[in-house]
């Protein structure tokens, strides 16, 4: 390989995505491990320039690194597109590594809040490419610190997508949106049994960073928050280590922390009537800048591991409805089998117990409501006492919070077993997710940005 | 907070019981046993092997019939029930773990759970292994009267001194009332998954704050706990707002005793050795972090409490258990006494405990893992009684 290749993905090369399908096509594939190789050398080293001998170390280095990983996700070279109808990290096949952030504003100027959301969305479009910010990691002025903090150098884009959010504070006095705030970014309610931390709790905006390699998403964070300081600060933040749903048909159900699969009966790109109908807003819907946008809820739900694990295999299985080894339902068939709750066994007790997880969230108990989840398993060490710090991070994309994530939520922190004994949410806020930037957008310290019908 | 195990329909659980209590030993299969297959179809009901070693038998049975089916392991007079799966899905595959000495026996598939099923003979050969062979039905459901009468036992007493602690908080002396607070939530928390079981009366009883959404009403002994511990001034009732919450618990109570105290109220040994787990449960979520009494700092009293009522659900399966996991029995034994013995050094129940806020997160930490090295060996104490 060389170092003056220019394969890296760009924003520019990219197939432009059809408008169901959002920003979450792939913008390119690599074929062979040869090709993983030499576009994972490539990927960070437009800023390399003369230091060539160092460039090209580096790249053997991580192409064999990426290579070795290659076996444990094939996602890893993929590079998704920044531009479409819809903002990425949504119907992006979900990947496996989460860094979530929710910001304060810490500026009263409307002018810095736009800037931000310039310098954001430019930044954004660069590190889902897999390419280094500004001057790079290991370039620029020697006396100045490099522009790109530099830990993912030589990483492949991982399947970056990085979504941005407005909370609730972004709609008050200071900017004069308060007309603009959709009736569907409500204050979430209180629901019965949360336990909520202040620590977890809202933001102005938030960053949902997602990628194959977890330094990646890091990665990501970090420099977006490095480029806000002075107008925006994290408020919180969570890093989430293993996927908890699919987002398309072609992927594997994976398994949350209480060991079942979770997310068989998600909302899957390929439904593209059903993700119109309970994920993308509508300019009828209320506020038009909002169209193609969406609404993220973010909970972080602990798990309290050490009871649930001294819990009968019988008694985990009736509290999710489904069996623990092939996630069918208990009213029989295979994983991706209906549940079907009129069948009863001995003395006519129902097989899936109305109490249980699935009947209660299940579509047909909610007026038809799906969402679009797309959790983290999380663990952040343990508590005082000594248990697992650990659980859920629940993220869904929803139409209108109102109608899909309320209901269902108040049905499960009243009557569902399991969200009652044994889950514990200590975190929550919602964020209105805007539309994404057409393909041909111009970024930059005066071009477009995410969010700008917001502000026009 | 309802636990619906322990509400499930009793003629459900009562079939349980009978059917597995014949064999009781506790079986613990590992991925080294094979598992023998069974295919339960609409007409057959095929067993991989016929003839196996006595000893730990696991039967892995598939429904490949489009009706629920049952499997039993019959005696060779076909009546008498070794052991069982029921309500197995079409297309689910369950396992079945028991212990057989040797003998002849009959395996039968029942789709759609009716009628005389599939037969078929099953012969166990002598392994040499020693196999326990008794009968528990008898003693497993005497366990669950005894337990019973503990339990009206308890709601009596509870009755008793819940009216005395609301007698005194009507009249207004909150010194007494707050004397008396614990000391009456004690043999609540004793039978807690019992009264847990009724759905309707629990969240009425004993929510606390937490447990409510947005715009519910609280009542029950939180309620006036945080009456009589404000957290800041402004907390004040009216009389006739405490008299509402003292009628609305009294009636409550007398409510769930009438409901225990009804003829056809039973509780099964099953229902005894979950309802000793989930006492530990309750300790481990909400005791050990000072949430249940999150105003008076009582939660020693409920800690000691739950610990009882745990220790009283093992003590009526003690014997039963001893004869199959002596081990298991041992390690209870054992853990029941370093917990009691720690939490003898905060006080009793006669005499008073420290309160929560006075305990060093040292001491919460030492308790927390006397509470999990208890909760860990005593989850498998159904299984090892019923299974």
């Amino acid at each position: 390989m060389t170092q003056d290749r220019t394969d890296v993905p760009s924003a520019q090369d990219a197939p432009a995505p059809s408008p169901e399908e959002g920003g979450g096509a792939p913008a390119s594939q690599a074929s062979s491990t040869d090709d993983a190789q030499a576009r994972s050398g490539l990927s960070r080293r437009a800023a390399l320039g003369a230091a060539g001998a160092v460039a090209g170390a580096a790249a053997l280095t991580a192409g064999g690194f990426a290579a070795g990983r290659a076996t444990a996700s094939s996602l890893q070279t993929h590079a998704y597109d920044f531009y479409g109808a819809h903002q990425s990290g949504i119907v992006t096949p979900q990947q496996d590594r989460l860094h979530f952030a929710a910001f304060d504003i810490t500026t009263d100027s409307r002018a810095r809040v736009i800037s931000l959301l310039r310098r954001w969305s430019e930044a954004a479009a660069r590190l889902m490419t897999g390419s280094e910010l500004g001057s790079g990691a290991a370039g620029g002025a020697y006396a100045a610190p490099p522009d790109d903090t530099g830990e993912a150098l030589g990483l492949p884009a991982s399947g970056l997508t990085i979504t941005f959010g407005f909370g609730p504070g972004l709609f008050d006095e200071r900017f004069g949106l308060a007309s603009k705030r959709p009736d569907q970014l409500i204050d979430l309610p209180k629901f019965s049994g949360d336990t909520l931390d202040e620590q977890f709790v809202g933001g102005d905006l938030c960053i949902q960073a997602c990628a194959d390699d977890p330094q990646v998403a890091v990665h990501a964070i970090r420099n977006l928050s490095r480029l806000a300081f002075g107008d925006a600060a994290i408020r919180w933040a969570q890093l989430g280590f293993g996927r908890t749903s699919s987002t398309t048909r072609a992927q594997d159900t994976p398994r949350n922390f209480m060991g079942f699969k979770d997310g068989t009966a998600n909302l899957r790109a390929e439904d593209t009537d059903l993700v119109d109908r309970w994920v993308w807003a509508d300019a009828a819907d209320g506020q038009s800048w909002m169209a193609g946008g969406s609404y993220l809820v973010a909970r972080r739900i602990r798990i309290l591991a050490e009871i649930w694990d001294r819990t009968s295999l019988q008694e985990q299985e009736a509290t999710v409805g489904r069996t623990k080894g092939s996630g069918a339902p208990l009213s029989g068939g295979s994983e991706f089998t209906e549940p079907d709750f009129t069948v009863t066994g001995r003395d006519d007790v129902p097989l899936i117990r109305p109490d249980s997880h699935v009947a209660l969230a299940h579509p047909s108990a909610n007026g038809g409501a799906m969402m679009l989840r797309r959790g983290y398993n999380f663990t952040d060490g343990a508590d005082a006492l000594g248990r697992l710090d650990a659980g859920l991070f629940f993220l869904a994309y929803v139409r209108d919070p109102r109608e899909q994530f309320v209901p269902i939520q108040n049905a499960l922190s009243s009557h569902d077993v399991m969200t009652v004994e044994y889950l514990r949410t200590t975190g929550s806020a919602l964020f209105a997710v805007p539309p994404g930037l057409p393909a041909g957008s111009v970024l930059g310290s005066e071009g477009a940005y995410v969010g700008q019908e917001l502000f026009a | 907070m309802p636990r619906p195990a322990l509400a499930r329909p009793l003629a459900a659980s009562g079939a349980v019981l009978s059917a597995l209590a014949l064999t009781a030993c506790v079986p613990n299969a590992s991925a080294d046993d094979e598992a023998i297959a069974v295919e339960s179809t609409a007409d057959d009901c095929k067993v991989a092997s016929t003839e196996v070693p006595s000893g730990t038998v696991v039967f892995d049975v598939t429904n490949s019939g489009d009706d629920v089916t049952e499997f039993y392991l019959l005696a060779s007079d076909g009546l008498r029930i070794i052991s069982e799966v029921e309500n197995v899905g079409p297309g689910i595959t369950r396992q079945l773990v028991v212990q057989v000495p040797a003998g002849d026996y009959i395996t039968q598939c029942k789709p759609g759970m009716t009628g005389d099923g599939i037969q078929a003979a099953f012969t166990v050969t002598d392994s040499g292994e020693d196999i326990f062979s008794g009968d528990n039905a008898e003693r497993l459901a005497a366990a669950g009267d005894q337990y019973l009468l503990y339990v009206r036992d308890q709601i009596q007493t509870l009755e008793d001194k819940t009216e005395a602690f609301l007698a005194a908080y009507t009249a207004g002396d909150d010194d007494e009332a707050r004397a008396l607070y614990a000391d009456a939530r004690v043999h609540w928390e004793r039978i807690e998954p019992v009264a847990e079981s009724f759905g309707d009366l629990d969240p009425m009883m004993d929510a606390r704050e937490a447990d409510l959404a947005e715009g519910e009403s609280w009542t029950g002994w939180h309620r006036i706990e945080k009456n009589l511990w404000p957290p800041a001034e402004g907390y004040d009732l009216t009389d006739a707002e405490k008299q509402e919450l003292a009628d609305k618990l009294a009636a409550d109570t007398a409510e769930l005793a009438a409901r225990v105290n009804a003829e056809d109220f039973a509780i099964d040994a099953f229902q005894v050795g979950n309802g000793a787990k989930e006492l530990l449960d309750e300790v481990a979520a909400g005791k050990i972090t000072g949430e249940e009494e999150i105003w008076s700092h009582t939660d020693l009293w409920d800690f000691q409490a739950n610990v009882d009522g745990a220790s009283v659900a093992y003590g009526v399966l003690h014997d039963i258990v001893a004869e199959t996991d002596a081990d298991l029995v041992e390690e209870l034994d054992s853990r029941f006494a370093e917990l009691d013995d720690l939490l003898a050094q905060y006080g009793s129940i006669e005499d008073g405990f420290a309160l929560y806020t006075e305990l060093t997160e040292e001491q919460i930490v030492e308790l927390a893992r006397a509470v999990d090295a208890l909760g860990e060996p005593l989850s498998r104490l159904t299984a090892a009684a019923v299974a």
